[in-house]
């Protein structure tokens, strides 16, 4: 057999692939070819490895060089150079502050050095078309330990002592609900994925069934062994492709080695997992809406009691995990409880994939210990603004989270430090803010999102949210009053309490949590008709300023309403009655001549 | 066409474990494979004979999921992701070039039947936002340009 002398690992996440990885992946098998390397060299095309906004990324091994940003032309330099002439091309490295070159592997790059991958331990490693690589990575060795070691209720135990909490947004004890699920009477249980990540700007879910699918099917098998359960369900985001794929891959591969149908590894556990999926719907995520989904129905929730465990999936006990708190289990059962507990804090063990994105220099995803604060994550590991612009909130949690300000940057992120603040982990969606953002048109973003996906059920979600947005509205419009901010926090309150199920529960907090920090933004609408973050166009005006402006004509060229004026190489003008203020012409100015001014000029 | 559907029809009831719960995952089938990304009102009859579920019910699940349409759509179906992450880094813009370019608004199709335009819910790629879903191929890290180049390229029938 040749000797392997490098291994190539290219990132085949969703996000990359969207930046070129085929191309560049494509320029490297032709170039190796040429040279005649094809025996020595291996490429791997791996799951995300989480620095989304780098891609195009590779990893050559042995060494562990890390080259970002990619082209095709990249790859045929790195061909030659680096494969060929052992040299490295330093143009494709991680740079850090100021165009300073990281030095290399990759474990020493800030992004990467702090993170404790748990529950994407494999992703971005393994090939996950690969049963073997996941094998070779201690795969399945989980459900062997279970199945011929330990009684399904020292399985439980072992998650209950682990402090595992629901990585999906809760934070309900895991080991709790397999207990529940377990001593539930009926002799027909199921083993439920929630798979329909659907807060935006949480991606993690998608991540893990991408470059890791196996990890899921090990830990459903373990969980459908430990509540007794036969069957098992993936209930997946049909805007997922990639990972419905290589998960139906997975799945086929699982039950050819055994791990997945009748009598596995030889006991007399039966368990078999198919892929349900979605159809475009936000509350499908809530477990009761996402049963009547799987049964063919509206998704729409239920009251609960009675609870999934009493009563689910066509009537029987049901036990429902989300997708990171599963590849959680299979080292937990493999390791035990303690190892798990040597991160995180006392009341949330273990790590938490967070999905880092607006306005923050690297985005993507990052696994950390539990109480790591907001301060390390947005500006150690995740690079501080890409604009030099202030940092002004993050937004945590999605459309069931709320705004978390700079001065509280130093809190510990767990899911109790974070609720104390208005906040909450959710499903870890991290959303960082700068002083371009405005507060009450974040708010109406998320109401927008919510008035659209509420199923219709309750009327307080119905109704209350679609009133709530419409106040919003009115006020970036500069058409609120004080009475208006008033009545939004008593309909928010009253929303929270009233609702049937989490969506609506939860709809209000982008609304309170920026009314209770940002109460100032609010009140500079209603009262000046302002606009601090100069965001909501009913209440900002552009102006050319003729000190700076040189008449290069560009903005006039540029404007679709053609309401710039101005004669060649004389000081313009803009008719603010014609002005759509779409911004092309800021965009435009090499000067610096034009810039927005709050409020509006009549 | 009718054949077809029933041959996804017995199909769909053939290789699931449960055989309750295939109305979604039939629909998805049938959308799939009728030219158009659609599902036509013939369809709808025929899913409610086959699987023995009342017409009522197949229309309230498919009127409720946004993926589904009763209408025909495009040959390029873009989706356009319309989340937070993407707002806040100048998807607005991206809208507005793709309504200019394209000469439709939300939920309508072009007339020479070439591309239909839908939001869709995030899609995960916020690492690369704003971003765009054309059938089932992701696009990220756009500008107004990027965004036109790609439009003009499928115009012209060429891969982008």
């Amino acid at each position: 057999m040749p000797l392997e002398t490098n291994t190539i690992l290219i990132c085949a996440g969703g996000a990359c692939i969207s930046a070129g990885e085929e191309s560049v992946k494509d320029v490297l098998e032709r170039k190796i070819k040429e040279y005649n390397l094809q025996d020595n060299i291996k490429i791997v095309e791996t799951g995300c490895m989480g620095a989304c906004s780098l891609g195009p990324i590779m990893v050559i091994h042995p060494e562990g060089v890390y080259y970002q940003k990619l082209t095709p032309e990249a790859a045929e330099k790195i061909v030659e150079e680096h494969l060929l002439k052992g040299r490295i091309v330093e143009e494709y490295l991680y740079q850090g502050d100021k165009g300073k070159i990281v030095p290399q592997p990759q474990k020493e790059i800030p992004f990467f050095s702090r993170q404790v991958k748990i529950a994407t331990r494999n992703v971005g490693i393994i090939d996950p078309l690969n049963i073997d690589e996941y094998i070779a990575r201690d795969g399945y060795f989980a459900l062997h330990k279970a199945l011929k070691e330990m009684k399904p209720e020292e399985v439980i135990q072992v998650v209950k002592d682990s402090g595992l909490r629901g990585r999906g947004g809760a934070g309900f004890p895991t080991g709790l609900k397999w207990e529940f699920a377990r001593k539930s009477p009926g002799d027909e249980k199921y083993m439920i994925c929630n798979a329909d990540e659907g807060d935006p700007g949480a991606f993690m879910d998608r991540s893990i069934l991408e470059g890791d699918p196996h990890t899921i099917i090990e830990a459903m098998t373990i969980a459908g062994y430990a509540i007794g359960a036969t069957k098992g369900f993936v209930y997946l985001r049909a805007e997922y492709p990639i990972a419905i794929e290589r998960l139906t891959v997975a799945l086929n591969q699982a039950r050819e080695y055994g791990f997945l149908g009748e009598n596995i590894l030889g006991t007399d556990f039966s368990f078999d997992i198919e892929i349900r999926i979605g159809a475009g719907a936000f509350v499908c995520g809530e477990e009761t809406a996402l049963m009547h989904s799987i049964e063919g129905k509206r998704g729409q929730p239920r009251v609960k009691p009675p609870f999934p465990a009493q009563k689910g999936l066509w009537g029987k006990p049901s036990n429902i995990n989300n997708v990171e708190t599963l590849a959680c289990v299979p080292p937990i059962i493999y390791h035990g409880a303690n190892w798990f507990r040597q991160w995180g804090t006392e009341k949330s063990p273990g790590t938490k994939v967070f999905a880092l994105a607006g306005k923050v220099k690297n985005t993507g995803l990052v696994e950390v210990p539990m109480g790591i604060t907001l301060r390390e994550l947005i500006y150690e590991i995740g690079g501080g603004s890409p604009t030099g612009k202030k940092i002004k909130a993050v937004q945590t949690g999605g459309p069931s989270g709320g705004v978390i300000p700079e001065e509280y940057f130093d809190t510990p992120v767990d899911y109790e430090s974070l609720q104390k603040l208005g906040a909450i982990v959710g499903s870890g969606g991290l959303i960082v803010l700068d002083e371009d953002d405005c507060m009450v048109d974040v708010a109406k973003f998320f109401l927008e999102f919510t008035v659209d996906e509420s199923c219709g059920k309750c009327t307080p979600c119905r109704e209350g949210t679609k009133k709530m947005y419409e106040i919003l509205d009115k006020i970036t419009k500069g058409e609120g009053t004080e009475e208006d901010i008033e009545i939004l926090e008593n309909l928010g309150n009253v929303i929270k309490d009233s609702s049937l199920c989490g969506l609506g529960q939860t709809a209000p907090n982008p609304v309170l949590s920026t009314l209770r920090y940002y109460k100032d933004e609010y009140l500079a609408h209603v009262r000046e008709k302002k606009c601090p973050a100069s965001k909501c166009k009913a209440l900002i005006s552009y102006v050319i300023d003729p000190e700076k402006c040189v008449g290069c004509t560009a903005c006039a060229r540029v404007c679709p309403s053609s309401c710039i004026s101005g004669e060649v190489r004389k000081v313009h003008e803009i008719d603010q009655s014609a002005c759509v203020k779409c911004g092309s012409c800021i965009e435009v100015c090499r000067f610096g001549a034009i810039s927005k001014v709050t409020p509006a000029i009549e | 066409m009718l054949t077809e559907i029933k041959k996804i029809i017995s199909h769909a009831k053939s290789e699931r474990l449960e055989e309750r719960d295939i109305l979604i995952y039939t629909l998805h089938k049938i959308q799939e494979t009728i030219e158009g990304n659609y599902i036509p009102e013939e369809a709808v009859k025929l899913v409610s004979e086959e699987l023995n579920i009342p017409l009522s019910k197949v229309y309230e699940v498919l009127t409720f999921y946004s993926m589904f349409s009763i209408k025909k759509r495009g040959k390029y179906l873009i989706r356009v992701c319309t989340s937070l992450p993407c707002h806040v880094a100048n998807g607005r813009e991206i809208i507005k070039t793709l309504k200019e370019e394209l000469k439709i608004d939300f939920n309508q199709t072009t007339d020479d039947g070439l591309f239909t335009l839908e939001e869709t819910s995030c899609l995960g790629l916020c690492g690369v936002s704003p971003v765009i879903m054309i059938n089932n191929e992701y696009y990220g890290d756009l500008t107004p340009k990027k965004v036109r180049e790609i439009i003009n390229k499928l115009k012209r029938g060429e891969n982008i």
